[in-house]
């Protein structure tokens, strides 16, 4: 009886497993084909419909990439310098920053806190678009063009990670905040010591989402930067992929795409560890 | 008489301001003890005022206005929402209908599956966790390069399209299908790729809720007569884990709401076959960068904000706590 059980559970987990493996691949298709899609010869990038693995791998698309850089008034190089401390600077800033409104906003009790919160769940809903026009006046008028400034601040006004934070948050008992007080742990202390761990699995997605915007996007470049070497990879994407015509495009585009994906994809990895390490010994439950 | 009645109204007002002031009083008071909260709020707050809050309200002030983003905008009142809901046929007829019907879809489609794969993937041994969650996160990762390479040639109109390649080889179609161009399937199309991206932020925010939910609770709820796994999701799963479930389906809706660059991503143009992929941020985009009427893209974006708070509002009843529960 009882084995016929565990064969039973074992067998259905089998098919999971298959299940998910090949589901798997289905939705992991897009990085092999970009990664494949990097290393392919001229004739094979042309190739109608593409083949996803390459046959004969190459690093001519690279070489393209540099080459069209070294022409250029900027290196490719400052680029990618400008998106990594932008995107760093801006991850670690949005957390800090979320994480303290998303403790005040669950555990504290103020005045205009229901007007808060009501005024961030609706900027979840705006489009951006439509308030890039504000924006540039506002960031032209306090003098933050062609600055790292106007690269992080805007997004540090992140309703999506503070919504977020705030969500997590409120699964933390407050018996436990209660208990730290009663023990004479200031704010500070239970800020840092109790809340920053225990919402590490929020810290984690926060910071991968984060970070994806922050590297992708395009608009702070191509709004507050009038100076070319205040410009992001992501940027300079854009401008290849959409002004320059010709046969170098298309493999300096594909090349791109992998080191655009890359630092992603590392940063996911990086997180991913952290945010599925489970909370159970960490006090709460 | 007189008289009296004048002392007793000044009586009274004085005593009213004196009330007024006791509050106003009570009021910084309560705010100064607080000040530690709005000390942590700040910097979020300070950013937030000027980067969202100011330029949403400038935006809304814009939709009373005729504004082209040169000259200076003129106040023309509701004439923008007016036009919008008696003259804009392709407002009425293709934008309204076709964002609700892809919302409808995707919104809740995309949250489900989600949820289906975040649960899935926690039934997994936990050293081989990681890689499957990687796995279906991809999309979301790369979703704009590999839309238009991958999925273009998938769906492309000629004999060569993967699609069409396969259904002419088994029989299912005698001619190549012209997949994107034809607002018959446009649509359909469209979902199924959003829905391939949609295993993105809620996703995550799911898999680490997963993580939180006290196993000792499963044990129990065995005791109590919780027979199989979809009693246990149901009775303890969701529940344990209500603010990600909220965060995520806040996530879907936004998402299924904003998206409008997929039909553009597909089919190399703004304004679809005979608008079969009109969603509103489509609208928007050609009202706001193809005729430079920003005064109409906003009062268009005030609309989409209120239909999106609407539909917000009642999931926020669905799976909201309750303040001090």
């Amino acid at each position: 009886m009882l084995q016929t059980i565990r064969k039973q559970f074992a067998l259905s987990r089998m098919f999971l497993i298959l299940f998910l493996t090949g589901m798997g691949i289905f939705m992991f298709l897009p990085i092999v084909f970009l990664f494949n899609n990097a290393f392919k010869p001229l004739n094979e990038l042309f190739m109608f419909p593409p083949r996803i693995l390459v046959q004969h791998p190459t690093l001519f698309n690279f070489e393209q990439l540099f080459m069209h850089t070294a022409a250029g008034v900027v290196p490719f190089t400052r680029y990618l310098f400008n998106s990594f401390v932008v995107a760093l600077i801006t991850t670690f800033a949005v957390i800090i920053v979320s994480t303290m409104a998303g403790y005040v906003l669950s555990k504290h009790r103020f005045h205009f806190k229901a007007f808060i919160m009501g005024a961030i769940l609706i900027a979840l809903m705006f489009t951006p678009e439509t308030v890039s026009i504000p924006r540039y006046l506002i960031v032209s008028g306090f003098g933050l063009k062609n600055t790292y400034f106007a690269h992080v601040l805007p997004f540090l006004a992140s309703p999506v990670a503070v919504f977020l934070m705030k969500q997590f948050i409120d699964q933390i008992p407050n018996p436990l905040i209660e208990a730290a007080k009663l023990d004479g742990a200031s704010d500070m202390y239970i800020f840092m010591r109790i809340i920053i761990p225990l919402t590490s699995p929020a810290v984690a997605t926060a910071a991968i989402i984060t970070f994806q915007t922050v590297y992708m996007d395009v608009e702070p470049s191509s709004l507050y930067m009038s100076k070319e070497t205040m410009k992001t990879l992501a940027y300079y994407v854009e401008a290849v992929s959409s002004n320059i015509p010709g046969v170098a495009q298309i493999s300096i585009a594909s090349s791109i795409g992998l080191l655009m994906f890359l630092p992603n994809l590392i940063i996911f990895l990086l997180f991913q560890r952290k945010m599925i390490q489970t909370m159970l010994h960490s006090g709460v439950k | 008489m007189k008289p009296v009645t004048n002392t007793k109204n000044l009586v009274n007002s004085s005593s009213l301001q004196n009330s007024y002031r006791q509050r106003i009083r009570l009021f910084l008071r309560e705010c100064w003890s607080t000040r530690l909260s709005y000390l942590f709020l700040a910097p979020f707050l300070l950013c937030f005022i000027c980067f969202v809050i100011v330029p949403v309200i400038i935006a809304v002030v814009l939709s009373f206005t005729s504004f082209n983003g040169f000259e200076f905008p003129r106040f023309i009142g509701v004439s923008n929402f007016i036009y919008m809901f008696t003259q804009d046929v392709v407002f009425m007829k293709y934008t309204i209908p076709n964002t609700l019907k892809f919302a409808i879809v995707v919104g809740p489609g995309g949250y489900i599956l989600s949820f289906i794969f975040a649960w899935l993937i926690h039934q997994l041994p936990k050293s081989i966790r990681d890689y499957f969650s990687l796995a279906l996160y991809a999309p979301s990762m790369v979703a704009g390069v590999a839309l238009t390479m991958v999925w273009t040639a998938t769906f492309s109109g000629d004999s060569v399209g993967y699609l069409n390649n396969i259904l002419l080889s088994l029989g299912f179609i005698e001619t190549p299908q012209l997949w994107l161009q034809d607002p018959k399937y446009l649509m359909t199309i469209m979902m199924i790729v959003t829905l391939w991206t949609s295993m993105g932020v809620g996703f995550l925010a799911m898999l680490g809720g997963l993580q939180t939910v006290n196993t000792e609770l499963y044990e129990a709820g065995r005791i109590d007569g919780i027979k199989n796994n979809l009693q246990e999701v149901y009775y303890i799963t969701i529940p344990s884990m209500k603010p990600q479930m909220l965060f995520s389906a806040v996530m879907a809706i936004v998402g299924a709401i904003k998206a409008g660059s997929v039909s553009s991503g597909l089919t190399g143009m703004t304004i679809t076959p005979q608008y079969a992929g009109h969603v509103i941020n489509n609208h928007i985009y050609d009202y706001a960068f193809l005729r430079y009427e920003w005064g109409y893209a906003s009062a268009l974006s005030v609309v989409l904000l209120l239909l999106s708070y609407g539909i917000m509002q009642i999931c926020y009843k669905l799976f909201g706590t309750k303040e001090d529960e």
